[in-house]
């Protein structure tokens, strides 16, 4: 086996296939970077499974998973302005956690040096929203390069990292998901090993780091500056690259939509010009303006929002140029991944003059295939819960989701949780709704690991206001959405074990007099639970607590303890209530063409927690040679 | 230009199948590029993969352009012979089904065999089904397809060397030699 912690060491060039997240881990030790912070959230984590290969003793930097965005950023930049390059890592919505901080650094002299890797969502293949981060970088005076695949990712950090400490400036790498995931041989360079630089260098004199009326005019002046300094370099950043077909079309672009675009050009009868935008804040403007000169006709071709486009715009008025420059025509065009596929219909509306017909390998020929709405794993404890909570409310009750594994729940057929914003939102949305609301139970769902995230305000705001709900945090120690991280709560940081700090010891010291607590298999216990704490005034909680069962498995299995228990259907019991299929609705359970259920024994994990759903008791255990019955 | 949809449920290996078809290729000497979908994939969902050799640029490629489509279950055959097949390519498929909620509830109707077969006909596809009855555990059913892939030779230019390679890169010890066994079962069966 390839130990990839060793290859990520390696003092010679080399090249291994690997994705854009890991390459930039290599790009981290490239750079000297010293310290690394994030909070997991897809597009990124996979940035520290890559971190996590190569042994704590061998890691030539520091890495934490910090407990949310804003604590991750502000971990980064203590140690920046304390002479140490750092990085910090999350995902597009992470940002808006981390903004109240991360808006103040472009203002600040980071003597070491930051680099903020952001992993924006088009598509919003995991995210709540496709929100454009480019935004934020804009509204900050913060550079940004924009990579297209891997490799340029790796060398774009690399860049980042460089203006960075030359400007004592942060610089953001914004990703996008196929950026991340992308997997390709990457060129490595050569990395020379230095010890730990273990200096404090942090000093009142590299300020002002008090930001506090009139001495916020010469840092934003600061910020500005440098800002215009990086317009020049833009013009001379060496990730610009402009293709050349000798077209009076051209097209300005970036990022992976740069490969999309590529894709197609034999779907052009007249190949256009491409310019491929490497830094995409502050924008090339003496290279946009010739571009545009030379050209009779410009299409921006700009996944997300229109920014390119409006600066563009803007480029082309200052300097009197009447090239006809296509932004955005439709509101589809601010939707959605700029995928090989949405660039040729993209182009297909903008200039079908000088497009070929669309090449059909096959005309589609339609078939119903069902639908496979995501769900939840076999054995996992929010489904027992959900299947308990639901049982104990009525319909005009109201239930509010939260963001981890457990959102999964407002599908069919348990839905539970009827409005999402935002992480650890569920406590404070739920009081809102009981404002002026007599006689509908609202009940807030929570994940721990969100709880210390983001949950904590809203509780304590939920006690100190009297906010009449109920809440119930569904506790499977371990941050499972995004890959099993862990958090505060299980006992583990990213490098070593550490306290547990419980969450029931939390909620005790934040001021929550009304805890219950129980198994979240233990359905009857929960659902009596729940009853019992809508006939109480006040703010309750409900820890419902089960391991994740993913996790759990996955760990016996390597150590060799996993007991390949099933359980089966009694044939002549089963009277087809279909309770185990319809309500508790386990993956298992599947149906044969008669309509009898049967255990898919792939799936089944044996965990048992089923067992109780059956009206008839025909879910029993697989009982093996030599074994009781337990 | 070759392009190979790779699809599953989350939870079949797929990411390890992927990679030992990217890995394979690049000691076949050809120039590759994939991507995994991740997203919900942990929990039950669709997990896509695209693999592309040759001389590409994008890791995706559009609808109507796999010339290899590789399943590791039926209902998701079926998806991608539909969605993402070219005419006159290939598909393989693990026959085992992982019922999607609304065929357990009865509202929709589970894909036969027999549905992939005609559909594939009217799109002159090529289909390989593949069970293997003797596996020591069903987490290895990726690797039996990836050795069925090689005995059928349905990626030009990657050798048996290649994917042993790939596999000896990517699993420890204890697991490679179980899945090369596998892999040279599956070749003489």
């Amino acid at each position: 086996m390839r130990k990839l912690g060793d290859i990520l060491l390696n003092q010679k060039p080399f090249s291994e296939i690997v994705i854009g997240n890991t390459a930039i881990v290599r790009a981290m030790i490239e750079s000297k970077t010293e310290v690394v912070t994030s909070y997991p959230g897809s597009p990124t984590p996979e940035i520290a499974s890559a971190i996590n290969t190569i042994p704590k003793e061998k890691r030539p930097f520091y890495f934490e998973f910090s407990v949310n965005e804003k604590v991750a950023t502000e971990v980064a930049f203590g140690a920046s302005i304390n002479g140490h390059l750092s990085a910090v890592f999350f995902k597009s919505v992470g940002l808006n956690v981390a903004a109240d901080s991360f808006v103040q650094l472009g203002l600040l002299e980071l003597i070491g040096g930051m680099v903020i890797i952001i992993g924006d969502d088009p598509g919003a293949n995991s995210s709540q929203n496709e929100q454009d981060n480019r935004h934020y970088a804009k509204m900050t005076y913060i550079p940004v390069f924009e990579p297209s695949d891997p490799q340029e990712a790796y060398e774009m950090y690399k860049e980042a990292a460089k203006i960075s400490v030359k400007n004592k400036m942060p610089v953001i790498l914004r990703l996008t998901t196929h950026v991340c995931h992308a997997k390709q041989k990457v060129n490595f360079k050569e990395y020379n090993e230095l010890p730990l630089n273990e200096k404090s260098l942090f000093d009142v004199k590299n300020g002002p780091y008090i930001p506090i009326t009139n001495s916020v005019f010469p840092m934003k002046k600061r910020a500005l500056e440098k800002m215009k300094k990086m317009t020049e370099y833009s013009d001379k950043c060496n990730f610009n690259k402009t293709i050349k077909n000798n077209s009076e079309y051209g097209i300005i672009t970036s990022g992976l939509t740069y490969l999309s675009l590529l894709d197609n050009l034999n779907n052009f009868k007249e190949k256009p010009d491409i310019l491929k935008i490497g830094i995409i804040n502050p924008i090339p403007q003496n290279i946009i303006k010739d571009f545009l000169k030379t050209h009779k006709e410009v299409k921006i071709l700009e996944e997300l929002d229109n920014i390119f486009e409006l600066e563009i715009k803007s480029i082309a008025y200052d300097n009197k140029l009447n090239t006809k420059i296509t932004g955005k025509t439709s509101v589809e065009e601010w939707m959605g991944e700029y995928t090989p596929e949405k660039v040729y219909e993209i182009f297909e509306k903008t200039w079908p003059s000088i497009m070929k017909d669309k090449i059909k390998y096959n005309d589609y020929i339609d078939i119903k295939v069902p639908e496979r709405p995501a769900q939840m794993c076999p054995g996992c404890g929010h489904r027992s819960a959900f299947y308990a909570v639901k049982t104990a409310l009525s319909d005009k009750d109201i239930t509010v989701a939260d963001i981890g594994c457990h959102t999964l729940g407002f599908l069919d057929p348990y839905n539970m949780g009827q409005v999402l914003l935002s992480m650890g939102h569920s406590t404070s949305t739920g009081a809102g709704l009981s404002v002026f609301n007599k006689d509908r139970n609202v009940v807030a769902f929570l994940g721990d690991s969100t709880f210390f995230h983001a949950g904590i305000p809203g509780i304590i705001n939920a006690v100190y206001n009297k906010h009449k709900l109920t809440l119930v945090i569904m506790e499977n120690g371990t941050t499972a959405m995004t890959g099993h991280q862990e958090h505060p709560g299980t006992g583990h940081n990213f490098n070593e074990v550490t306290d547990v700090i419980p969450v029931k010891d939390v909620l005790k010291g934040i001021g929550v007099k009304n805890i219950r607590e129980t198994d979240a298999y233990s359905q009857e216990k929960l659902m009596s639970m729940i009853k019992e704490s809508f006939e109480e005034e006040g703010f309750k909680v409900i820890i419902a607590k089960h391991p994740c069962m993913l996790k759990f498995t996955k760990k016996q299995r390597n150590e060799g303890t996993f007991k390949n228990s099933k359980v089966y259907i009694d044939k002549n019991i089963c009277n087809k209530t279909y309770n185990c299929i319809e309500k508790f609705a386990c993956p298992t359970f599947q149906k044969d063409s008669q309509g009898n259920v049967f255990v898919q024994k792939e799936l089944c994990i044996g965990d048992g927690s089923c067992i109780q759903t059956c009206p008839v008791s025909a879910v029993k255990r697989e009982v093996k040679e030599g074994e009781g019955n337990v | 230009m070759f392009n190979i949809y790779i699809t599953g449920v989350g939870g079949q290996g797929i990411g390890l199948l992927s990679e030992a078809i990217i890995r394979a290729a690049d000691y076949a000497g050809l120039t590759v590029r994939g991507v995994d979908t991740h997203g919900l994939a942990q929990r039950g969902g669709i997990v896509v993969s695209f693999v592309r050799t040759g001389n590409v640029n994008s890791p995706m490629f559009m609808k109507g352009e796999a010339d290899l489509a590789v399943s590791l279950e039926r209902n998701e055959a079926l998806r991608a012979l539909r969605d993402y097949s070219k005419n006159k390519s290939s598909v393989i498929y693990y026959n085992t089904s992982w019922q999607p909620l609304y065929v357990r509830t009865g509202k929709n109707r589970e894909v036969t065999c027999e549905n992939i077969e005609n559909y594939a006909k009217l799109k002159n596809i090529r289909v390989y089904n593949i069970f293997y009855d003797k596996l020591k555990d069903i987490r290895m059913q990726n690797i039996a397809v990836l050795a069925a892939i090689y005995k059928n030779k349905l990626i030009p230019d990657i050798k048996y060397d290649n994917y042993i390679n790939a596999l000896n890169d990517l699993l420890d010890e204890k697991k490679f030699v179980l899945n090369r066994e596998l892999f040279d079962n599956v070749l003489n069966a």
